[in-house]
Formats: structure tokens, sequence, C-alpha cells
């Protein structure tokens, strides 16, 4: 079973640039890997990333092969008001994975 | 009459003119990869250097997790902001690494992760800004231990 971990922090000022860090269990098989027999490895990676706050889209990337194993994210935002955030991965063989945040703006 | 010092020094050269001659093909076809790869994201639009910060360390003892940052100088305003964010590797098999992008809302242009590199080669990150302007960023990289390619272990 895939796990999300998601860091945020609890409480932020308004305006201030918060760090948010990302971090999910996933093999990130590349497909460019062969077994001792010869045969390739089926693809199968995460393909996308969203994040929301409170319901609106801040932050997406695309992942390709050459992200490393159990994908670690770093990015930031601007803390406006307070509510949740909405991370979502998706990618190959009907992979999805959904967490949330919460957040105070004082 | 042929000695054997003269055989293994004609040997050799062979060896060495063969070698010269495959080496740069593979590296043209991976260049050519890494370029259409670029174009896909720039257009026709010029790329300067500069603006961008990519951050790797320059020598690797495993190419399977490298951390890698990109910080892009920019006041992140709703006229002035950063778009998007691009990584590539000139030797990777696929040269995308990462696409990211960003918002206004973002607060300042800067993104971390840990990637893969297959061998010693450039790795390079472009920004997009608002105005359709790109900047790049690159750093040439010594890949000790590749990764992506070698045998799995199953």
């Amino acid at each position: 079973m895939a796990r999300a971990v998601v860091s945020v922090p609890a409480t932020a000022k308004r305006g201030e640039v918060i760090e948010i860090r990302t971090l999910v269990q996933h093999a990130m098989e590349t497909g460019f890997r062969r077994t001792q027999l010869g045969e390739l490895i089926p693809r199968d990676i995460i393909r996308s990333f969203v994040c929301a706050y409170n319901g609106e889209e801040i932050f997406r990337a695309d992942f390709h092969p050459a992200i490393a194993a159990n994908p670690l994210l770093v990015f930031s935002t601007v803390a406006s008001a307070s509510g949740t955030f909405e991370f979502k991965w998706a990618g190959d063989k009907g992979f999805s994975l959904t967490e949330s945040a919460k957040i105070t703006v004082t | 009459m042929t000695t054997r010092r003269r055989f293994l020094a004609a040997t050799a050269g062979l060896a060495g003119g063969i070698g010269f001659a495959v080496a740069p093909r593979r590296a043209d076809a991976t260049l050519a990869a890494m370029d259409e790869a670029v174009r896909k994201v720039t257009g026709t639009a010029l790329v300067r250097k500069g603006r961008v910060k990519l951050d790797v360390p320059p020598l690797i003892d495993n190419g399977n997790s490298i951390p890698l940052s990109v910080v892009v100088e920019s006041p992140m305003t709703a006229t002035n902001h950063v778009k998007a964010i691009h990584v590539f590797a000139e030797r990777n098999p696929l040269p995308n690494i990462l696409s990211v992008q960003l918002t206004p809302r973002s607060g300042r242009a800067r993104v971390a992760t840990r990637v893969r590199l297959a061998d010693t080669g450039t790795v390079l990150a472009i920004a997009q800004m608002s105005d359709g302007s790109f900047w790049s960023d690159s750093t040439h990289i010594v890949v000790t231990l590749s990764a992506c390619l070698e045998e799995a272990l199953i």
C-alpha cells in the first residue's frame, strides 16, 4: 500500500512564504531496466502531482522516469488564508493517492 | 615480418579507432534527443543564461538518488513570475527529468527533489517566465555509478 508523508507548517503569518515537503512511497520503475533473463521491466511511475490550496491549484509537477524512487518534492507557497491543502498523485497502473493537511493563518 | 611488438601496436590502434568511431555517434544521439526535448518546451524562443540557479553536487557516487534544487530569481507577482521550471539531463535515456508549473501564489520560485542520472554529463534547468522569456543554468556532473540501466535483481 502506497503511503505519502506531507509536511506543512501548522501555523503561519498571513503573507509568509511557507515551504511544503512531500514524500511518497513508490518504486518509480524506469522502464529501461531488464531482469537477469533479459526481459524489459515495464515502466511504472508516478506521472503527475497537483497541490490545491483551499480548492485552487497552486502547484503542478510532471514526473519522468529520472525521478528517484520514493519521490520527494519541496516547493513553496504564500500563506493567504486558513484552510486545507489537497495533494494528489497519479501514475501508471491506475496509481492514485490523495493526502491533505491543515494550516492556520494568523 | 610482423613482430609481436608491431602486431600489438597495430591492434591497439585499431581498437582505439573503433572506440572513437562508436562513442561520438552515441553521444550525438543523446544530445539530439536532449535538443528535441528542450525545443518541445521552448519552441523557437531564445534561451538565455542567468536568473536560474541549479544546485546539484558536482561529483556523485550513486546515480540513483541525487539531491537537486532549482531557484529562479523572480519577484513572483501577478505580472512578473515564473510560469514553469524544466530540468533535463543530456545522458539519460529519456532527457526529461521534471517539469513543474508555478503560479504567483508560489511566493518563491524554488523546487527541490531527488533525481536519477545515467551517466556523466550536463544537467540543464530552464525557467519560463510570465513574459515568455526563457532563462537557463547548466552544470557538468560526474557520475560514478549509473542509474536506470543496471540489471535488476529479480
